[in-house]
C-alpha cells in the first residue's frame, strides 16, 4: 500500500459561467477534486468538455464563478498582484502550442535566466548562471550551446516544448499544468517529451495535472484519470480502473473513438 | 447456340495499374542564400485505383513537401528537379503553374493542407465559398445550380444541408474541416491528398473525418486517396500501404499491417515503438524514442541518412549510399544490413527487455 498522500491542490463546487448578452453558458460545473502531492493527474473529455477553462482557473487565469481551490490544504488566495506572483511560483504550465509560448524578441538565453532570477538566483555569478542554464538544457537533451545566443522561432516545435520543460526544471514548481503539450507535436517527439516530463516529476517530485483530448496518453502517463463532460466530472478513479474497465458511457465512447493497433477501430459508431 | 459475348471489357493496363505514379520525383527548396535543400529525393510510388497510400515520418521529413510536389503545382521556394508525375496516364511533370492550377488541381488532384478549415472565409456563408470555388474553376453555372449540386452533393457524402447556409463561425473544428473535404471534392478529382487532415481535431471529429475519407473511396467519389500523418495507429486504420520517409527519402515501403506490425528499417522500428494506444500493457511498455534529431538536408550525409541516430549503425554506413531493397511482399527499405540480421537484432532486443 503506498503512504497516504498530502493533498497538493483541490477544490470544491468548482463552477465557472460564462454570460454574455443574457445567455449563460455553465463551461465547468460544481466539479470536485484533489490532486495529491507528486501525482500525475489526467483530466480527459473532448473540445468543448470545460477541461481547459478548469485548467485557467487552476492557474489563475480567469476568475472563478463559484466555489474554492485549496493549494496545500489552505484556500488560495491571489486577490493582489504580488500573491498572485507567489502563487505561480508554485504552479506552472506548459500549453499547447509551443510557437506562440515564447516572446519572439527575446532569445534563449533570455529565457532561461528569467527563471533563474526568479527562483533567486539573480546574485549568482554569470558562470554559475550559465552552469544553472546547462544543466537544464542537458536534462531535456538539448544541447546549451546550440541554443545560445538562438530565437525560439529557430527551433522546432519539439525542441522549443523540451525548452519549456527546461524552464520548468529550474522553475521546480509544485504544480505543472501541461494543457495538450504535445497536441502539435509528432509521435516520435512526444515520446520524448512524455519521458522528459515523467522524469521532471520523479526528480522534483511535483503534481502534474495532465489535460487532454487522447484517452491513450492519458493511460500512458497518469496515476489518476478524471474524465470530463459538458463541464462535470462523469468518472474518475486509477487510470488502470478507468481505462481498462470504464462504466460511464462517455468515457467507453472515448475509448472507442482512439484508433488502436490490436482491436478493430470501429467507424459505424460516429 | 452460344452468342458472342457483345461487351468487350477493354483493359487499359497503364490504367488499371496505377491510378497515381510518381518515378523518381525530386524537387528542393532554394533558400534566399541560394542554397538547394532536396526535401524530396528520388521519391517514386504508385497509388492503384481504389487504394490508399499512407505516408509517415516525423516533422520535417518530407512528407508535406512530397504533398505539394505531388499536384505538380510548384512555386518559389520550391522547385522541380526531376521526376516525373502521371495521373491516370496522363504526365503532368513540367507543366507551366498556370496550367496545372487551371486543369489540375481539383479536378485531377485535390489538396487537403492541415488547416484546411482555415480557407473557409469567416464574412461568407459556405455556399457564397462554394459559389466562389465553381466560378474559379471557370465554370459558368447559376446560383441554384450551384445550391442544387452542392445540396445533392453534401447529403451524398454525409453532411447535412444547412450547413450551406451557415457561416463558418457557426460550426464545429471538426464540421468545418468535413466541410473543406467535401467541397475540396466535388469536381470529383481522382486523387485525394490528406496533408494531417484531422490532426488538430478531438478524437470524436477525427473519427468523423477518417468516416468521410473512407467512405469517398467507398462511394467513387475519390478514386485514390494518399493520407499522411505521423499518427500510425490513424494509418493503421485507414490505409492500404504505408510509405516511411526519412530526411527526404523512402526508407520503408510495404502493405500497411505489416510495415506497422513488423517493421524492417529500423527509423521505421523506432516510429512503431512510440505508439501509444489506450490498450492493456501499455503502461508497463516503455516508449522508445529515437534519440537525436534529423540531419539538415542542406548537407545530407555522404551516407545514410539515418546513422547519425541509428543504434545498429555501422562504420560503412555513415560512407556508402543506400538504395532500396527488395523484401518480399511488395515492401522495400532502405539500409545495408540485410533484413535477417535486422529482424535478429530486434528479437535480442526483445528478449533483453523481457528479462
Amino acid at each position: 500500500m503506498p503512504v497516504e498522500k498530502a493533498v497538493c491542490l483541490s477544490g470544491s463546487g468548482l463552477t465557472k459561467v460564462f454570460a454574455y448578452s443574457g445567455q449563460k453558458t455553465v463551461a465547468v460545473d460544481h466539479v470536485d477534486f484533489s490532486f495529491y502531492e507528486g501525482e500525475v493527474v489526467s483530466i480527459v473529455g473532448e473540445s468543448g468538455s470545460g477541461k481547459t477553462t478548469l485548467a485557467k482557473m487552476l492557474l489563475g487565469l480567469t476568475s472563478v464563478s463559484e466555489g474554492d481551490i485549496f493549494f496545500q490544504g489552505q484556500k488560495r488566495d491571489i486577490r493582489s498582484q504580488k500573491k498572485k506572483k507567489e502563487y505561480w511560483k508554485n504552479i506552472q504550465a506548459i500549453f499547447q502550442d509551443p510557437f506562440s509560448s515564447y516572446n519572439i524578441f527575446r532569445k534563449i538565453d533570455a529565457v532561461l535566466l528569467d527563471c533563474i532570477n526568479l527562483r533567486g538566483g539573480r546574485k549568482l555569478s554569470e558562470a554559475k548562471k550559465i552552469e544553472l542554464m546547462k544543466e537544464a538544457c542537458s536534462f531535456v537533451n538539448l544541447k546549451f550551446e546550440e541554443l545560445t545566443n538562438k530565437y525560439p522561432f529557430e527551433l522546432s516545435g519539439g525542441q522549443m516544448q523540451r525548452l519549456m520543460i527546461a524552464r520548468i526544471f529550474l522553475l521546480r514548481p509544485k504544480i505543472l499544468l501541461a494543457d495538450e503539450p504535445t497536441s502539435m507535436i509528432d509521435a516520435c517527439s512526444r515520446a520524448t517529451i512524455l519521458d522528459e516530463l515523467m522524469h521532471l516529476r520523479n526528480e522534483i517530485g511535483m503534481t502534474i495535472i495532465f489535460i487532454t483530448h487522447d484517452i491513450g496518453l492519458a493511460y500512458y502517463v497518469s496515476d489518476t484519470v478524471y474524465i470530463m463532460e459538458h463541464g462535470k466530472f462523469v468518472e474518475s478513479g486509477s487510470a488502470d480502473e478507468v481505462i481498462l474497465h470504464p462504466t460511464a458511457a462517455y468515457t467507453k465512447r472515448l475509448i472507442t473513438d482512439v484508433p488502436k493497433i490490436h482491436e478493430e477501430w470501429d467507424l459505424s459508431t460516429v | 447456340m452460344d452468342m458472342p459475348e457483345l461487351i468487350v471489357k477493354v483493359d487499359d493496363p497503364a490504367k488499371a495499374e496505377a491510378m497515381l505514379e510518381v518515378r523518381e520525383l525530386t524537387t528542393k527548396y532554394i533558400t534566399r542564400y541560394k542554397e538547394d535543400v532536396y526535401a524530396v529525393d528520388h521519391v517514386s510510388l504508385k497509388v492503384a485505383e481504389g487504394k490508399s497510400l499512407g505516408i509517415a515520418g516525423e516533422s520535417g521529413c518530407g512528407k508535406s513537401t512530397l504533398a505539394l510536389s505531388l499536384m505538380g503545382y510548384y512555386f518559389a521556394p520550391l522547385h522541380y528537379t526531376s521526376g516525373e508525375i502521371i495521373i491516370d496516364g496522363r504526365n503532368i511533370s513540367g507543366m507551366k503553374p498556370d496550367d496545372v492550377r487551371k486543369s489540375i488541381l481539383g479536378t485531377e488532384i485535390a489538396y487537403i493542407p492541415q488547416a484546411a478549415m482555415n480557407a473557409l472565409n469567416p464574412t461568407r456563408k459556405i455556399i457564397n465559398f462554394i459559389e466562389d470555388v465553381m466560378q474559379a474553376h471557370g465554370l459558368s453555372v447559376t446560383k441554384k445550380d450551384v445550391y442544387d449540386r452542392a445540396r445533392q452533393f453534401f447529403e451524398r457524402v454525409g453532411l447535412p444541408a444547412e450547413v450551406l447556409q451557415k457561416y463558418p463561425v457557426e460550426l464545429s473544428g471538426g464540421m468545418k474541416q468535413r466541410t473543406v473535404i467535401a467541397v475540396s471534392v466535388m469536381l470529383l478529382p481522382k486523387v485525394l491528398i490528406a496533408d494531417e487532415p484531422s490532426s488538430a481535431l478531438d478524437v470524436t471529429s477525427q473519427k468523423m473525418v477518417i468516416k468521410m475519407l473512407k467512405s469517398l473511396i467507398e462511394n467513387d467519389i475519390i478514386s485514390s486517396l494518399i493520407f499522411i500523418t505521423h499518427e500510425l495507429p490513424l494509418l493503421y486504420n485507414v490505409v492500404d500501404d504505408i510509405m516511411v520517409m526519412y530526411a527526404g527519402q523512402i526508407v520503408e515501403q510495404g502493405p500497411a499491417k505489416e510495415v506497422v506490425l513488423d517493421p524492417i528499417h529500423p527509423y521505421a522500428k523506432g516510429l512503431m515503438g512510440s505508439i501509444i494506444v489506450p490498450e492493456e500493457g501499455l503502461r508497463d511498455a516503455k516508449l522508445a524514442a529515437i534519440p537525436g534529431v534529423p540531419p539538415n538536408l542542406k548537407k545530407p550525409p555522404a551516407g545514410c541518412r539515418f546513422a547519425e541516430r541509428c543504434k545498429y549503425v555501422r562504420p560503412e554506413c555513415r560512407t556508402n549510399s543506400v538504395a532500396l531493397y527488395e523484401a518480399g511482399d511488395g515492401r522495400t527499405f532502405r539500409c545495408i544490413l540485410p533484413e535477417k540480421e535486422l529482424r535478429d537484432a530486434y528479437q535480442r532486443e526483445a528478449s533483453k527487455n523481457a528479462s
